[in-house]
C-alpha cells in the first residue's frame, strides 16, 4: 500500500514553521536581524547590512565579532535543523518540545578579507555529527559566492534527550 | 610567560601611558558595534586592555536560561584583543583580526556583566599575537578564553 505524497504546501508549511520556531525564539538572532532562507533541507543564513554592525568606520568594514557571531548562529541553527529533520519528516510535532540548542565548545574564525558594508550570507556543513559532539565548517560570503570573506570551524555539545 | 614591561615610573613614560589609554578608549568609542553592545574600556596598560559589556536581554542566546549568546562574547573578545594590540608600546596604527579562536568554558551568569581581559604578548613587524579571558562576577572561573592573531599596520616610511 503506497501512500499518496503530501500536498506540497503542507510540506512547505510544516518545514517553514519548524525553522521559524528555531530562529524566532533567540533574542540575539533578532538583534542581528539574521534570517534563514530554506531550499529543501538546505539553509542559508542572511545577515542584512546595518550601520551598527561596523567595526572599522575608516574602511568601513563589518566588526569581526559580528562576523564570528553570524557564523556561529548559522552553525547552531543548521545543527538544530538537521538534528530535528528526521522527526519533522516523520510527522512528529516539535514546535512544542523544549527548544534545547547545541552548545558551542570552541569556535575558530579565519578572516579572509574585510567584510564590506553589504548583506552577508553563510552556509554551514556538518562534518561530523555524533550523539554528544558535532563538528561544523561554515563559510560566509557577500557579493561573490566563490570569494568567502570568512570561514570557521567549531565543535558543539549536542543537547541530550530525556 | 608574557613580555609586558613593568608599569612606567618616570614622567615621560607616564605621558606615554596616558596617551595609550586615550587612544584605546577612542578606539572603542569609534566602533559602532562596540557602542551598540555598550562596551566600555575599564583598564589599559602596555599591550593590555580590559573591556566590559553589560548584561542585555537582547543578546540572549538561550531563551530558556537567559544566557548571553556566544556570538556577543566573540564580539567582546575581538574588540578587547584589538584594543590590546592598539595599546601595545610598539604601537600599531590600526589592526584587523586574522584569526580568533574562542573556547567556551561555561555560560555567563544571567544578569551579570561580562569583562574581557586581553594581553598582546608578542608583536612582530606585521603580526600581533593576543590572548584573552572573559569573566562574569566570578573572577576565578572564566566564562571563555580566546587566542588570536591580528594584523599590524605600520606607517609607510618605517622600514
Amino acid at each position: 500500500m503506497s501512500r499518496r505524497p503530501e500536498p506540497v504546501q503542507v510540506v512547505k508549511q510544516r518545514r517553514d514553521t519548524a525553522l521559524q520556531s528555531l530562529v524566532a525564539g533567540v533574542p540575539y538572532i533578532q538583534f542581528l536581524a539574521i534570517t534563514f532562507d530554506r531550499r529543501g533541507d538546505e539553509l542559508t543564513g542572511l545577515l542584512p547590512y546595518d550601520d551598527m554592525l561596523i567595526g572599522n568606520p575608516m574602511l568601513p568594514a563589518i566588526h569581526g565579532g559580528v562576523t564570528a557571531a553570524f557564523l556561529e548562529v548559522t552553525s547552531i541553527i543548521t545543527l538544530s535543523w538537521f538534528s530535528q529533520w528526521d522527526a519533522l519528516e516523520s510527522g512528529e510535532t516539535i514546535e512544542d518540545a523544549p527548544r534545547r540548542l547545541p552548545k558551542t565548545i570552541d569556535f575558530t574564525v579565519d578572516y579572509l578579507r574585510s567584510g564590506l558594508p553589504r548583506d552577508a550570507y553563510a552556509r554551514a556543513r556538518i562534518t561530523r555529527s555524533g550523539r554528544r559532539y558535532a563538528s561544523v565548517h561554515v563559510e560566509s560570503w557577500q557579493d561573490n559566492r566563490a570569494r568567502p570573506f570568512a570561514q570557521a570551524t567549531g565543535h558543539f555539545l549536542m543537547p541530550q534527550n530525556g | 610567560m608574557t613580555e609586558i614591561p613593568p608599569t612606567p615610573a618616570d614622567p615621560a613614560d607616564k605621558t606615554q601611558a596616558d596617551k595609550r589609554e586615550k587612544i584605546a578608549r577612542q578606539f572603542i568609542a569609534m566602533i559602532p558595534h562596540a557602542r551598540a553592545l555598550g562596551m566600555q574600556v575599564t583598564d589599559v596598560g602596555p599591550g593590555l586592555a580590559e573591556v566590559t559589556m553589560p548584561y542585555d536581554p537582547r543578546l540572549v542566546g538561550d531563551p530558556d536560561t537567559g544566557v548571553i549568546h556566544g556570538g556577543a562574547v566573540s564580539a567582546l573578545m575581538d574588540t578587547c584583543c584589538g584594543a590590546a594590540v592598539i595599546a601595545h608600546p610598539d604601537a600599531s596604527l590600526g589592526t584587523a583580526t586574522i584569526d580568533l579562536r574562542i573556547d567556551y568554558m561555561r555560560g555567563a551568569t544571567p544578569g551579570q556583566q561580562i569583562r574581557a581581559v586581553a594581553t598582546c604578548y608578542r608583536m612582530t613587524r606585521s603580526v600581533a599575537f593576543v590572548r584573552a579571558n572573559a569573566y562574569d562576577d566570578d573572577p576565578d572561573n572564566p566564562v571563555a578564553c580566546a587566542t588570536g592573531a591580528f594584523t599590524v599596520e605600520r606607517p609607510k616610511d618605517t622600514p
